[in-house]
């Protein structure tokens, strides 16, 4: 039996601006409790909100970013509802006509491009949080995080798999940090996503969908997408039917457990804050947003590609994030070189191989790297002349990470010359040829793997410093011989 | 002293013939007496009172005195005030004590005005006669089996008592104009945003404003003075130049066209008021004035409007009174929503509880564009007609309420009678325009009447020389009640 499955997701990613949406305070995270709450973070008596004009700001540039219509006028709302780390008893929102409207954002899945079509993006504001553990028969009420200015991103039901969705979900990531308004943060609860989940046979209407909350990290989302496909799937097979609910993802357990069905839906009472007035962008203000936005990953994606001549692989990791794509073309620039595409496919050769490894090993940021970009080029210089080959590249990239000093010095102390002198190679080959006859043979009988041992054998007599590409061309012409 | 306008006071303090101490001495001592009778302030603190009138008594000497300057006010007990009980006339907040000044009172605090006392008031403005106060009902010192009105109530029988030279109000529906008209004082709604709400308790927010009561239309200008300006902490205050609303007191009236809505004048008014209103019509003709029909046709509708806006944005307006961080706990309850019922159900009272129903009613799915959408759509045809009407004339003139002051209980128990005793005000505050009352006469009962004038958007000044010249021509506003 074939199942289609359908994903929509809702993402709350926390603007980073200093201060709350509608108040002063502070919205640095890790405060202690209530020592960020001013009198109308916590709804004292006659106190009203403020728009913060650099939350509608990031929400401009993400409606640039997507490609989507900015509102000329949006409204708040209210989303009325009792609990107590909402100190209003209501949440201040955008309902019917939000900030950005539409737009859409393209991902790699695998090799494979998808479009995912955005329903909106609205600003609103986070509530507080309650502490049930160190309170004996009461909760703590901690308002620090109450007002903290959130962009709420909702797609079309256009993911058709956990892969796309996490894809989805990690070019997002991705864009909300490139453009500068948010930090991304998982941990701190910065970047969250809600996972709107169905499944329906081809060609039928759409199925009864449950909603995963609260999936804050890309693993679960994963993990939770694939339980919920099975849940449903075993459950409509077994002549069940989906019933639309709220479900929270367990990751202990790896599982969806039922939080309210829709019977229990509250009715949110929204209509728009009589305290706010209508949100107006004119053309003037979005035109200046735009220019002082930086290009965005997607037209850096198609320099490296087009420009540069580099493979969509490397280009996608390239422009993972706004300080990779800087190192990068930070790099490039410091080569000074006439051929930028042969530069640029070493820079990148180097980044994504030595230097991704290197950051993951030792769990730092591209940022913190101790080889700097500059020092990069001046390695890159030394393998596109010739002198080192990708080996050799590697010993000195580790020799500059370790702090021996730059590309130049550590080739000098270390006679790290790669030997691209034709007739000393061919002597070499001659020797390696006679003594290898078994492998000689084998090639000649169709053996392929016989041809890199013989590779291998130039390479260690001269303890790797041969041209891979002259001993590869001297070997083929020698054995074709 | 006792009925010195304000004008007046400020020139014997400023010629230091009395001290701002002696004048806060002589009104407090009228509030612990007669104040106690007619139950017209929830708090009194001669302490703080008595500070505040010592340093407005060395500004006078240092020659550094403004308009209100060591000049008592009192404050309706919606508006924050450091340190004071802020009660907002409920059980709910009967305990809380605010941490933060108001706008307004910011503004008579640097102005060097001295806080009498917090009035007493409908329960969070809702109610036109004041008894639907956790604090008992406010007595009319004109008589004392009368109500003042609401939801001011307070303030008004504050001033008309001579508890107070001037007060401040807030109106929603009428909650100044209705207590000043049966008080036989003056009061004023400002235009919307005149008047940062900041730090006055929310009832409807799109319709709250904040204004002054006074004796004569001339102190409610020099208090108007210090209420209005902008205030970037309240999204819907108007950043406007700031402008002195008694600059036009003196100019004459003649050419002046004064609109009579030809609804004001059809029926509902009792024939004392309607009376009162046509001496008072006769009145401004001598002056020079010419009196234009008009038509407000969907003023008719303002009543239920009201009825379908004002409790929605109050219902959630009064959503964070829920126990959690201040006011009103149950004393026991179970889990979280038992706190929640609890402490809601024992800390408001019946009249806020009915308001909360129909708001919560109105906006709930299913209701809203039969309710709240469709009282919007009819709120801007109300504000419509009006606009029409100023094309044809400068002021609008009409009764503030039905009747004068009625008898404490009379309607309390008909919830429709009460609201229909706004039905002149109400229309004002869904258009956004200012309006004021001013006594005009009294019934045969010896009960003031009110007379209300409407003023374009921004027409303050026009409205206040109106009622000014009014005011140098008759002496209703001068009459004190007896016995006082």
């Amino acid at each position: 039996m074939k199942w289609e499955v359908v994903i929509g997701l809702e993402t709350h990613a926390q603007l980073s601006t200093r201060s709350k949406i509608f108040s002063g305070s502070s919205t640095a995270f890790g405060a202690s409790p209530n020592s960020q709450a001013s009198a109308v973070d916590i709804a004292l008596p006659g106190v009203l909100p403020v728009l913060n004009r650099g939350a509608v700001e990031r929400a401009i540039r993400f409606g640039l970013a997507v490609g989507a219509t900015i509102s000329p006028r949006s409204i708040f709302a209210r989303k009325n509802y009792f609990y107590p780390d909402l100190p209003k008893g209501y949440q201040i929102s955008q309902y019917e006509l939000p900030v950005v409207q539409g737009g859409s954002l393209t991902v790699m899945v695998g090799d494979v491009e998808k479009t995912v079509r955005l329903t909106r993006a609205h600003l609103e504001e986070d509530a507080g949080k309650s502490l049930h553990e160190d309170f004996r028969g009461m909760s703590g009420i901690d308002l620090n995080r109450a007002g903290t200015p959130l962009l709420e991103i909702v797609t079309e039901p256009d993911m058709a798999s956990a892969e796309e969705a996490v894809a989805y979900a990690k070019a997002l990531h991705a864009l909300v940090q490139w453009i500068g308004i948010c930090d991304g943060n998982m941990q701190e609860g910065s970047f969250r996503c809600d996972a709107n989940v169905s499944i329906r046979r081809p060609g039928e209407p759409l199925g009864t969908r449950c909603e995963i909350k609260n999936l804050n990290s890309f693993n679960f989302m994963e993990k939770a997408i694939q339980y919920e496909v099975r849940r449903q799937t075993e459950l409509i097979e077994d002549g069940g039917r989906v019933v639309q609910e709220t479900r929270l993802y367990d990751p202990d357990r790896d599982e969806t457990r039922s939080m309210r069905s829709k019977e229990d839906a509250m009715d949110y009472r929204y209509f728009p804050d009589p305290d706010l007035l209508p949100l107006e962008i004119t053309p003037q203000w979005i035109a200046q947003v735009k220019a002082e936005m930086r290009e965005l990953p997607g037209t850096k994606r198609g320099l490296y590609l087009t420009g540069y001549g580099l493979s969509a692989y490397d280009a996608q990791l390239l422009t993972q994030s706004f300080e990779w794509s800087d190192y990068f073309e930070t790099a490039l620039a410091a080569c000074g070189l006439a051929d930028k595409a042969a530069a640029a496919k070493q820079i990148a050769n180097l980044m994504t191989g030595e230097l991704a490894a290197t950051l993951n090993r030792s769990e730092t940021e591209i940022t913190d790297a101790p080889v700097k970009p500059g020092a990069l080029a001046g390695l890159v210089r030394k393998c596109v002349d010739g002198t080192l080959n990708n080996k050799m590249a590697k010993e000195v990239f580790a020799a500059m990470w370790a702090g021996e000093g730059d590309a130049d010095a550590i080739i000098e102390q270390r006679g790290l010359k790669q030997i691209s002198d034709s007739g000393e190679i061919e002597k070499i080959v001659d020797q390696v040829l006679a003594a290898n006859a078994k492998s000689v043979e084998e090639f000649r009988a169709g053996k392929e793997k016989a041809f890199n041992a013989l590779v291998g054998q130039v390479m260690k007599a001269t303890k790797g410093k041969a041209n891979p590409t002259q001993v590869n061309d001297l070997l083929k012409k020698k054995l074709a011989g | 002293m006792l009925n010195f306008t304000l004008k007046q006071l400020t020139t014997e303090l400023a010629a230091k013939r009395v001290s701002s101490v002696e004048v806060a001495e002589f009104f407090l001592k009228r509030i612990n007496t007669l104040g106690k009778t007619l139950n017209a302030f929830i708090s009194v603190d001669a302490e703080k009172t008595l500070t505040a009138a010592q340093a407005a008594d060395r500004l006078i000497a240092a020659g550094k005195a403004g308009p209100l300057t060591g000049v008592p006010v009192a404050h309706k007990d919606i508006f924050c005030a450091k340190g004071w009980l802020t009660t907002c006339g409920s059980k709910m907040l009967a305990n809380f004590r605010a941490p933060y000044d108001a706008h307004v009172i910011e503004q008579f605090n640097a102005a060097g005005a001295v806080t009498v006392g917090k009035t007493n008031m409908d329960e969070f403005a809702m109610g036109s006669s004041n008894e639907t106060s956790f604090f008992g009902p406010v007595r009319n010192p004109w008589n004392t089996q009368t109500v003042p009105g609401g939801s001011s109530g307070g303030s008004a029988a504050a001033v008309a008592a001579r508890l107070a030279p001037v007060a401040t109000g807030t109106d929603t529906g009428g909650s100044i104009r209705q207590p000043a008209a049966l008080t036989g004082i003056c009061g004023l709604k400002p235009t919307y945003g005149v008047v940062s709400r900041y730090g006055m308790i929310a009832f409807a927010s799109s319709l709250d404003q904040a204004g002054p009561f006074a004796k004569t239309a001339e102190d409610l200008g020099i208090m108007l003075n210090a209420m209005a300006g902008f205030d970037p902490r309240d999204s819907t205050s108007l950043e406007r130049a700031r402008e002195d609303y008694t600059r036009d007191l003196e100019k004459p009236l003649a050419g002046l066209r004064v609109g009579l809505p030809r609804e004001f004048f059809a029926e509902g008014m009792s024939p004392d008021v309607a009376k009162a209103i046509d001496e008072a019509i006769a009145q401004y003709r001598k002056l020079g004035c010419t009196m234009v029909e008009v038509s407000l046709p969907n003023m008719k509708l303002s009543v239920p409007v009201y009825y379908v806006l004002a409790p929605a944005e109050a219902s959630s307006n009064l959503s964070r009174f829920d126990g959690v961080r201040y006011g009103y706990r149950a004393p026991e309850y179970g889990d979280l929503s038992d706190m929640y019922k609890k402490s809601r159900a024992q800390g408001f009272g019946a009249e806020v509880k009915r308001r909360i129903l129909i708001g919560t009613y109105v906006l709930s799915h299913g209701y809203y564009d039969a309710y709240y959408i469709k009282a919007q759509k009819l709120r801007r045809l109300i504000a419509q007609d009006f606009v029409a009407a100023f094309k044809q004339c400068d002021v609008i003139l009409g009764p503030t309420s039905p009747g004068t002051a009625f008898k404490i209980g009379e309607k309390s128990g008909d919830p429709v009678q009460m609201y229909l005793s706004d039905i002149y005000t109400i229309a004002v505050n869904l258009a956004g325009l200012p309006g004021m009352s001013l006594p005009c006469g009294f019934d045969r009962a010896n009960l003031p009447v009110g007379m209300q004038l409407i003023g374009d958007y921004f027409g303050e000044a026009k409205m206040l020389n109106v009622a000014h010249q009014y005011q140098l021509a008759t002496d209703w506003h001068m009459r004190m009640p007896q016995g006082i």
